[in-house]
C-alpha cells in the first residue's frame, strides 16, 4: 500500500477491481464502511462475478477476466478527452512533459525492440531523450509530439468505449458511468483509492493490471494524498514483510538485487546502480544504494566484510537466469535438475498451478523437507487418497520429513501489514506437541552445516563459515536480537571530520534511521527500509498509542511504519508545487516557508524547497512514470493482452498470444488450450471465499462448517445450456486435470458479450484438498496453467478455458 | 463510526441482571420487576453487511456449540437453516429489484429478535422455561424446557429448535451472560464493519435512524428500521435498504404477529390458573388446539405459518 488500512477512511471513492476486498480482507474492509458512512463515499466493484463486495457497493460493473488494461486505458482515454486530468499535479508531478528517444514505437500490440526467439525485447529506445547537460529532456507546453503525455494520448486513443465494451464485456453504459464517476476525482479535493489484490496480480500480465490503475491514479492527481494511493492488500498476514525481506529469489532485503552472472566483481555490481538524477536537485534516494547495500554486506558477515574484500561482495551467489522463481523450480524438479526442496510455511501442490505437474515433479526429488504447523497436501503428495490425490507410493522414492513449527499465536515477533506496519505481537500460548518455532530449526541446520563444512571442507565453505552469528543462544536467536539487527547498528565509531572529539555515532549503538548508514563498514543494517524500527528508543514496533491528532487515519505513535514511520509515502505530492494541501480538508503536509510540517513524516528533506524537489525521491527524475522506461519487460505503456487461454482471440493484436514476453517453458505451451477452442469454451477464474483462509482453515472445524464443500459457480443460462441442476454435480476440466464439483447457480455471474461472442463465466473457489476437517474436495489449481507475469512469475490463475458437463458425485 | 465494543474486564464483575430483573416467566405468574432497566437492543445493518460470517463463527465458538460439517447445497448459507447449534446464521437471497433490474444480494443475519411481546414464552407450557428480563433479553431456562415445540409454533420468526440430543429448545440468548458483564454480544464484537451494533434500544433506534438517512441519500428511498409492532418492538432490529418489503430478505416477515392460537390460549391460562390444570393437562390442551405432534414434522412447520400469518416463504 502507498497508504494504510486506516487512510482509507478518508477517500471519497473506493474502487474495488483486480480484488474483493469484502470477501478477502473483511476486517480491513471496515475503513471502507467507515468512509461510505462518515464521509458519504461511494464504493465501484468492478469484478466479472458480483461478490461480497459488490453487495455493498454503490455501483457495480462486470468485466470479463483479463481485460483490465482494456478497461483501464479506457477510462485514461475518457480522462484525457473530456479533461477529467489533475493539471498541476500531472505536470509537476509526473513524466508527462519528458521527451522520449526517436527510435521508440508500438505498432499492433508490440513496442519497438521485439524479439521474437528470445519472447523478449530490446529496451534501448524505451527511455528519455538526454539533454547536453546530462538531464533528460522536457517540454512543459507538452507540445512536442514527443513527449510522454502525447504519446499516452496517441496509444490510448484505441481504447474507445465502443472498444473497451467489445474487449471486455462491460456494457458501454456501465463503462461510462465508472468512468463518470472516476472523472469526478481529477478534482483536486476529491480522492479515489483503489483496493486491489491477487485477481491483478494472478495474471500473465499483473503488474501492468497494477501500472494501468497507478498511471490513472497520477493523472487523477491522487498518489501521495489521503484517501487516495495505489493500495495492494496483500494475501497473508505478514506477506508484506516476506517481501521486504527477499520474497523473491533475485531480491536480498528491502528491495536490493543479487548479482547477476554479468556483474562478478563489486565495482561492476555498482557501475549499474549509481542512480544518478536525471534533473536537477532531486534526491534519487537510491543514490545512497551503497550504503545499504555494505551494511548489509556487515550485517551478515561482521569482521570477514572488509573494504579490502569489497565487503564479502564474493559471498554472494550470481544469479545465471532472472529469478529462481517457484514455477521455474518445480520445472527444474520435473527435469530432475533440483534434488532436494525445503518447504517453509507454503503448500505449493495446491497454491501453484497445474497439480499434476507440481505432484510429478516432487515425485522425482530426493529430499523434501516440510516445516508447517499444519498437515498438508504437499507433506502427503505420495499418499494414495482415490480420485483426490491419485498418487502412488510404491513408484515414489522421495524422503519426506516434516518438521512441526509454531504458528503466529504461539511465538513473538513483528508482523508487516499491507499498510507497511511492522507490529509487535507477543505470544498467546505455548507451542503443541514437538512444535519449534521457525528461527530454531533453522539455527539447527545452519550451525550442523557450518559444523560439517568446518570438519568436512567444501567447494566454498567461506561464505557459511564466515557467516556472522552473535546471539546469546546460538541454538535459538531472540526476536529482538533479529529485529535490532534489521533495525541496523553501529559497527565502529564515526567522528565529526569536523571536530575529532565528537561522535557522530558510537559503536555498539543502534542506528536511529537508514539515513545514519554508511558505506565504509562502520554501520551494520540488515533491513535497510527497516531501519528506525528498533531504535535506542526501544522497539517502537511494540507501540500501541493510538492518538491520531488532527483525526488524519495517520496513528503515527502505533508501531512503527516503514519507512521512516512514514504512513503515506510520496506524501510530499500531497501539496501542491507551493507546498500548499491540495485539500485543505483533508491537509497532510504542509511548507510554512522554512520547512515541511504537518501529519506525517516528510518523503523529502524537511528543508527541501517545494519547487525544486520532486515528490517521487525513489525515481531519478524525482517524478513519478506514465511512462515506465525500461523498467518493466513488457513494454512502457500498458497494452492488453489476452490471457494465454482465452475464449476470443485479441482484438487489438490478433497475432499476438498471450504477453509477448512472459516465459513459458516448452512443455507448457502445449498443455494450454489455444485461443477459442471449441474444446474449452468457457472462461474460468479461481478465488477465495470469506469463510475460509487458503488451504489452512479447511483444518479448522468452524471454518468447515461455514463452507463445508467444494461447489464451482455458473450463470443460470449456463446451466441451462448444461442442463446442470442447482446444488448438483458437474465435471469441470482444462487441458490440465479434471474435478468433480457441487454447482452453484447463480444470478450474480451472467454471460458477457464479448467481440459478438456469448462467454460464459465459470467460478473456481480454490480452498478444497486432500487433507483437513472439510469434505474432501479438488483444489483450482488442479485446472490452472503453468505460466506466469512477465516481470515477476505471478502464475496466471485468474482467466484460464475450461469446460463443464453435468454428472453424478465422484466416487472416491 | 459507533463507539466500539468495549473490551472484557480482567476483575470478576458482578452480573448486571438476574432472577429479580424478571418481567415475564412462561407459566407463571410474577411481579415484573419495576423499574424496569435499561433496554437494549442489537442493530443490524443489512447494508453494512458483508457476510463474512464471523458473528456465526463467534457464536459457535462463544458458546462452545458444535455444528456438524454438511454439504454444499446451492447457496452460501451454511448450515441450509438454523439448528439448535446455529443460533445465528447469515442467509444469503439473490434478488433482482425489479425497479432497476439491477441485482442485490441481500445478506441478513437470521437470529432470536428478542421480541418485546414473546410469542415463545406466551405459547410455552412449561414453568420458567423461557424468561424475560427488565433489559428486554428473552431467555430460554434449559431444566425447565420440557421439548414440546410449542415455542416454535408461538415464534413468529421460526426460530427456536429442538435438540435431538436432549430434546430441548436452542436459541439466541442475546449473549445474556456477556451483557450481564457488561460486554456487547460475541457476534458484535466479531463483526468487523459495524453491520451489528450493540446499547440501548433508544441509542440503536437513534444510530439506525443516521444510517438511513445515509442510504436514502444513495437512492434507496425506501430504507428504514425493522423493529414490528405486531410483537411490541424487538430488541434484535434490522436497517433495511428495502424495509417496505421485508420478505425479501430470506422471508422475513413483513407484519410479524403472535398467532392468535396463542393469545387466545394464554387468555384460557388467565381464567383458569395454571397452578391448578397441571402442566400436562396444559400441553394436551394445547397440543389439541393445534393439532400436531410434539415432534416437528415439515407439515407441522406450514401449519405454524399458517396459524401465526406470516407470509415467509
Amino acid at each position: 500500500m502507498t497508504n494504510s488500512w486506516t487512510d482509507i477512511k478518508n477517500t471519497d471513492l473506493v474502487v474495488i477491481m483486480g480484488g474483493n476486498a469484502a470477501e478477502a480482507h473483511p476486517c480491513g474492509f471496515k475503513w471502507v464502511t467507515e468512509a461510505k458512512a462518515t464521509r458519504g463515499a461511494k464504493l465501484v466493484v468492478v469484478d466479472p462475478r458480483y461478490t461480497r463486495s459488490a453487495a455493498v457497493a454503490d455501483y457495480y460493473a462486470p468485466i470479463r477476466q483479463g481485460s483490465d488494461i482494456a478497461f483501464l486505458n479506457g477510462v485514461i482515454n475518457y480522462c484525457i478527452q473530456n479533461d477529467k486530468v489533475q493539471w498541476e499535479y500531472v505536470k509537476a508531478f509526473t513524466n508527462a512533459a519528458y521527451l522520449v528517444k526517436d527510435g521508440f514505437g508500438y505498432q499492433d500490440g508490440l513496442f519497438t525492440g521485439y524479439d521474437e526467439s528470445k519472447r523478449d525485447y530490446n529496451r534501448t529506445t524505451w527511455d528519455y531523450q538526454i539533454g547536453p547537460d546530462g538531464y533528460a529532456m522536457v517540454d512543459e507546453t507538452l507540445q512536442n509530439p514527443r513527449c510522454v503525455w502525447n504519446l499516452l494520448k496517441a496509444h490510448v486513443a484505441l481504447y474507445t468505449p465502443d472498444m473497451v465494451s467489445r474487449i471486455t464485456g462491460t456494457p458501454k453504459d456501465k463503462f461510462l458511468k465508472v468512468c463518470e464517476m472516476i472523472g469526478e476525482c481529477a478534482s483536486p479535493t476529491k480522492t479515489m483509492t483503489s483496493m486491489y489484490a491477487l485477481g491483478w496480480t494472478q495474471h500473465s500480465k499483473g503488474s501492468q493490471n497494477i501500472r494501468t490503475m497507478a498511471m490513472l491514479q497520477l493523472i487523477l492527481g491522487n498518489i501521495g494524498v489521503r484517501g487516495g494511493g495505489m493500495n495492494a492488500l496483500r494475501g497473508h498476514s505478514n506477506i508484506q514483510g516476506l517481501t521486504d525481506l527477499g520474497l523473491m529469489s533475485n531480491l536480498i532485503p528491502g528491495y536490493l538485487t543479487l548479482p547477476t552472472e554479468r556483474e562478478p566483481d563489486f565495482p561492476t555490481y555498482m557501475a549499474s546502480r549509481g542512480f544518478k538524477p536525471l534533473r536537477p536537485n532531486q534526491m534519487s534516494y537510491w543514490q545512497n544504494y551503497k550504503k545499504f547495500f555494505v551494511s548489509f554486506q556487515k550485517m551478515m558477515w561482521g569482521p570477514a566484510a572488509t573494504a579490502e574484500n569489497n565487503f564479502a561482495f564474493e559471498y554472494l551467489p550470481k544469479l545465471d537466469v532472472p529469478a529462481y522463481d517457484v514455477l521455474r523450480a518445480f520445472e527444474l524438479m520435473k527435469q530432475g535438475k533440483m534434488n532436494a526442496y525445503i518447504c517453509q510455511g507454503f503448500n505449493p501442490l495446491q497454491a501453484f498451478p497445474n497439480k499434476a505437474k507440481l505432484a510429478e515433479a516432487l515425485g522425482k526429488l530426493k529430499l523434501l523437507v516440510i516445516m508447517d504447523p499444519l498437515e498438508t497436501e504437499t507433506a502427503r503428495f505420495w499418499e494414495n487418497h482415490g480420485i483426490y490425490n491419485p498418487a502412488e507410493p510404491a513408484k515414489i522414492q522421495t524422503e519426506v520429513i516434516q518438521l512441526p513449527t509454531t504458528c503466529f499465536a504461539e511465538d513473538e515477533g513483528a508482523l508487516v501489514s499491507s499498510g507497511r506496519w511492522l507490529q509487535w505481537h507477543w505470544p498467546a500460548g505455548s507451542p503443541p506437541g514437538e512444535a519449534k518455532t521457525d528461527v530454531w530449526i533453522m539455527a539447527q541446520i545452519h550451525l550442523r552445516l557450518k559444523e560439517l563444512y568446518r570438519k568436512e571442507g567444501g567447494a566454498f565453505p567461506d561464505a557459511l563459515l564466515n557467516l556472522q552469528w552473535n546471539y546469546k543462544d546460538p541454538h535459538e536467536p531472540s526476536p529482538e536480537e533479529l529485529a535490532k539487527e534489521m533495525n541496523g547498528y553501529v559497527v565502529s565509531d564515526v567522528v565529526d571530520p569536523n571536530d575529532p572529539t565528537k561522535k557522530l555515532l558510537e559503536a555498539g549503538k543502534q542506528v536511529a534511521g537508514f539515513g545514519a548508514l554508511r558505506d565504509d563498514g562502520s554501520t551494520a543494517c540488515g533491513c535497510w527500509i527497516y531501519s528506525g524500527c528498533y531504535t535506542e528508543a526501544g522497539n517502537l514496533m511494540a507501540r500501541r498509542d493510538n492518538s491520531d491528532p488532527g483525526e488524519t487515519g495517520a496513528y503515527a505513535k502505533w508501531a512503527f511504519s516503514w519507512p521512516a514511520n512514514r504512513r503515506i509515502i510520496y506524501n510530499r505530492a500531497s501539496a501542491d508545487i507551493n507546498g500548499k494541501p491540495w485539500d485543505e480538508t483533508r491537509k497532510l503536509l504542509w511548507w510554512d516557508g522554512a520547512r515541511w510540517t504537518g501529519y506525517d513524516v516528510p518523503d523529502i528533506a524537511p528543508t527541501a524547497k517545494p519547487q525544486d524537489v520532486g515528490p517521487f525521491i525513489m525515481n531519478p527524475e524525482g517524478v513519478s512514470r506514465l511512462f515506465a522506461r525500461g523498467m518493466m519487460r513488457d513494454g512502457p505503456f500498458p497494452v492488453h493482452y489476452e490471457p494465454f487461454e482465452s475464449p476470443v482471440a485479441n482484438v487489438i493484436a490478433p497475432k499476438v498470444r498471450g504477453n509477448p514476453v512472459a516465459r513459458v517453458f516448452k512443455d507448457d505451451f502445449a498443455q494450454f488450450a489455444e485461443v477459442a477452442s471449441p474444446d474449452f469454451p468457457y472462461a474460468a477464474t479461481s478465488y477465495r471465499l470469506t469463510e475460509h483462509f487458503h488451504y489452512w482453515t479447511k483444518n479448522n472445524h468452524v471454518n468447515s462448517v461455514l463452507q463445508p464443500e467444494f461447489f464451482v459457480e455458473i450463470s443460470e443460462e449456463l446451466a441451462k445450456e448444461k442442463g446442470i441442476a442447482q446444488g448438483g454435480w458437474a465435471r469441470v476440466w482444462s487441458k490440465r486435470g479434471s474435478v468433480f464439483a457441487k454447482v452453484y447457480v447463480t444470478k450474480r455471474i451472467r454471460p458477457m458479450l464479448v467481440d459478438g461472442k456469448t462467454v460464459h463465466i465459470v467460478g473456481i473457489p480454490i480452498h478444497w484438498g486432500f487433507v483437513g476437517a472439510a469434505r474432501k474436495g479438488f483444489p483450482a489449481n488442479q485446472l490452472t496453467p503453468f505460466v506466469g507475469d512477465a516481470n515477476i512469475e505471478t502464475p496466471e490463475y485468474k482467466a484460464f478455458c475450461v469446460n463443464i458437463e453435468p454428472t453424478t458425485g465422484p466416487v472416491a | 463510526m459507533f463507539p466500539p465494543a468495549p473490551n472484557p474486564p480482567i476483575a470478576p464483575t458482578p452480573a448486571k441482571f438476574g432472577e429479580k430483573d424478571l418481567i415475564r416467566k412462561s407459566a407463571s405468574s410474577i411481579t415484573p420487576a419495576s423499574p424496569r432497566q435499561t433496554e437494549v437492543a442489537k442493530l443490524i445493518d443489512v447494508s453494512k453487511c458483508i457476510g463474512c460470517k464471523a458473528c456465526q463463527a463467534a457464536c459457535l465458538e462463544w458458546n462452545n456449540l458444535h455444528e456438524e460439517i454438511g454439504t454444499f447445497n446451492g447457496s452460501y448459507t451454511n448450515p441450509p437453516d438454523l439448528t439448535p447449534a446455529s443460533l445465528t446464521l447469515m442467509r444469503f437471497t439473490e434478488w433482482v429489484n425489479p425497479e432497476t433490474d439491477t441485482l442485490e444480494w441481500l445478506i441478513r443475519k437470521d437470529g432470536c429478535m428478542h421480541c418485546e411481546d414473546p410469542g415463545c414464552l406466551k405459547a410455552c407450557p412449561a414453568p420458567g422455561a423461557i424468561v424475560q428480563y427488565s433489559n428486554g433479553i428473552v431467555d430460554f431456562v434449559h431444566e425447565n424446557c420440557i421439548g414440546c415445540g410449542y415455542c416454535i409454533k408461538g415464534c413468529p420468526f421460526n426460530i427456536p429448535r429442538i435438540s435431538k440430543v436432549d430434546n430441548k429448545a436452542y436459541k439466541c440468548t442475546l449473549c445474556s451472560d456477556r451483557i450481564a458483564v457488561g460486554q456487547w454480544p460475541a457476534c458484535a464484537k466479531a463483526c468487523p464493519t459495524q453491520a451489528i451494533v450493540f446499547g440501548t434500544k433508544d441509542e440503536m433506534k437513534n444510530w439506525a435512524d443516521g444510517r438511513i438517512k445515509d442510504l436514502k441519500s444513495r437512492g434507496y428511498q425506501n430504507a428504514g428500521l425493522y423493529d414490528p409492532p405486531g410483537v411490541g418492538g424487538t430488541h434484535v432490529m434490522y436497517v433495511l435498504q428495502h424495509a417496505n418489503t421485508p420478505q425479501i430478505y430470506a422471508g422475513l416477515p413483513k407484519d410479524p404477529t403472535i398467532s392468535p392460537v396463542v393469545e387466545i390460549w394464554k387468555g384460557v391460562t388467565k381464567y383458569v390458573g395454571f397452578a391448578v390444570i397441571g402442566i400436562a393437562a396444559a400441553a394436551g390442551v394445547l397440543h389439541h388446539l393445534v393439532a400436531g405432534p410434539n415432534r416437528v414434522s415439515e407439515e407441522d412447520e406450514e401449519n405454524a405459518e399458517k396459524l401465526t400469518g406470516s407470509d415467509r416463504t
